[in-house]
């Protein structure tokens, strides 16, 4: 049996375009002081740090954890680094966790961080490889296919896209850390936007941000701070190749069995009955249909009639995204870590303005590459 | 902080093995050779070697023709750092008749607005002294003309 892990302090940095005022190393550290603070903690009372960003040919620094130990208090202290492409922010909070739950560590910093101002990830995500056309287009390039999939498998109307858009940059209106602050987000406005990767509109896909999000987990002892702690649940990662013969890409295996396994470790049947929110790793907004029916929160072909009935609204049965999720901020590396604390945040009660009234249990989500790797936890305020 | 733009060049050597080696001395000759998995029998193209999901290696070579269809699509209209190609274009996953999985193919003679999800399409080649072990012998997919393929036909592709 596992030992028990909860999240005692969350930290992130303001998520914007350009974050000229900092290095990387500082990016890191004001994200990291921030998750101390809510601890009551300093660097002195870790046990060791775990650090995740995506693919080091972003910023073009190889093995960056190397030069960020002093930055993260970590200099002669076990340290880490994790990759799982876009999912990483959440990998990384998962191997922090079970550090806790295996008993090795009572108090771990973990960090997540992406500084693309710094970087240029659509030209990483677009190299031409000898054995195929010079046709990638970044991560949009990718995903626009498979969502003319979705549409065409589901029977989905256009307008559910532009819902998404909409919602997401609402709720982040009352996230003060979020990237996109659009006051006069409408239908009309994602409509008019310019079209990108057709089906895909510029206001239906992410944008490019720079920012930091950290953790402080403990083993049950070793609890602190004025919040109450987000226990965890449940914790689940699975993946899956890119290509195979038959591979479903539009709701892939690796995430149906990443859910079930979560889904089993924090007793939850019935997800959108079971669950007070959910944090969603959508970059495009057509991936929250898709994820609904993907995490069982609806049967497959009918995520869409969710999303259209405004169940995953702020004031809907069952919000998703209630910070502005990925399609409000993607500093890449750190998105799936957003997920996770803000899931953390809201069973907490400290999520502010975005806050879901009485939220008592969370799921944290992050996918990445081609959608092969998932990561997922459950966290709830009642010790499990 | 002050930012620095110091532009770099990094040259190297790709091995592509024995598998994918097969697939780019084919597109030398213009045509596609695909490898069988012998478990499965689903037909891979480009091949790495071995079957993804048997994890057994794939031998048998497979000779294709350079038809097939488009399974789904989307229309590039976002200019980025090393484009190679001009925008708008149509980035689609293209399916030849005999594989199992689809790979991603320019399509070209045809307005945006007009293609279809199984769309019939054929390889366009390079004037044959300019054919090379790379998939830019092949310079892009066009229509044929010929029927859809109906959806069902191909879902289990997507």
């Amino acid at each position: 049996m596992a030992d028990r892990c909860a999240v005692i302090g969350v930290g992130q940095t303001h998520l914007r375009a350009k974050r000229e005022d900092v290095s990387i190393p500082g990016l890191v550290r004001e994200a990291a002081l921030r998750a101390l603070a809510d601890a009551e903690l300093t660097f002195a009372d870790i046990d060791a740090v775990v650090i995740g960003k995506a693919p080091d040919m972003f910023e073009g620094v190889m093995m960056p954890e190397l030069s960020l130990a002093a930055a993260l208090g970590a200099v002669s202290k076990p340290m880490m680094r994790v990759h799982t492409a876009g999912s990483v922010g959440g990998s990384t909070a998962l191997v922090a966790a079970h550090l806790i739950a295996s008993g090795i560590h009572r108090r771990v910093l973990t960090v997540a961080y992406e500084k693309q101002s710094d970087s240029d990830a659509m030209w990483a995500l677009s190299v031409p490889q000898p054995f195929a056309a010079p046709l990638l287009a970044g991560a949009g390039g990718y995903f626009a296919p498979h969502i003319r999939a979705y549409m065409r498998r589901s029977g989905a109307p256009d307008h559910i896209g532009r819902m998404v858009a909409v919602k997401d940059r609402r709720n982040a209106l009352k996230n003060p850390y979020a990237h996109l602050h659009l006051e006069d987000i409408d239908m009309k406005m994602v409509e008019e936007s310019i079209m990108l990767w057709d089906p895909l509109r510029y206001l239906e896909a992410c944008p490019s941000s720079d920012g930091a999000a950290a953790m402080v987990l403990a083993a049950e002892d070793a609890v602190s701070g004025a919040y109450p702690p987000a226990w965890v649940h449940g914790m689940a990662m699975r993946s899956e190749p890119t290509m195979f013969a038959g591979r479903d890409q539009v709701n892939p295996q690796a995430g149906r069995d990443c859910a079930a396994d979560v889904y089993r470790q924090a007793g939850i049947t019935d997800p959108r009955a079971d669950l007070d929110m959910a944090e969603v790793y959508v970059p495009f907004s057509w991936y929250e249909p898709m994820w609904l029916e993907n995490l069982g929160f609806c049967p497959e072909g009918e995520g869409w009639k969710l999303t259209e009935s405004g169940a995953t609204a702020l004031d809907g049965d069952i919000p998703w995204n209630a910070s502005g999720g990925v399609l409000s901020s993607n500093p890449i590396g750190a998105s799936g870590m957003l997920r996770f604390l803000e899931a953390a945040m809201q069973v907490r009660g400290q999520a502010g303005e975005h806050q879901v009234e009485g939220a008592r249990r969370a799921l944290g989500h992050a996918y990445g590459g081609g959608s092969q790797f998932f990561a997922m936890w459950v966290v709830g305020s009642d010790k499990p | 902080m002050t930012m620095l733009d110091t532009p770099i060049h990094l040259e190297y050597t790709f091995t592509p093995g024995i598998a994918q080696s097969r697939f780019l001395r084919g597109l030398a000759e213009g045509r596609f050779v695909g490898q069988r998995c012998p478990v499965c029998g689903k037909v891979y193209i480009p091949s790495r070697g071995s079957c993804p999901v048997d994890g057994v290696p794939t031998g048998e070579d497979v000779a294709l023709p350079d038809t097939g269809i488009v399974t789904t699509y989307c229309v590039v209209n976002v200019p980025f750092a090393g484009q190679a190609i001009e925008i708008p274009y149509i980035a689609a996953q293209v399916l030849l008749d005999g594989a199992n999985i689809s790979f991603m193919g320019l399509i070209q003679e045809i307005p945006a607005t007009d293609v279809r999800m199984g769309m019939r399409v054929q390889a366009v080649w390079v004037e044959p002294d300019e054919l090379g072990p790379t998939l830019a012998s092949v310079k892009y997919f066009k229509p044929t003309g010929g029927p859809d393929a109906p959806y069902e036909s191909f879902e289990e592709y997507l």
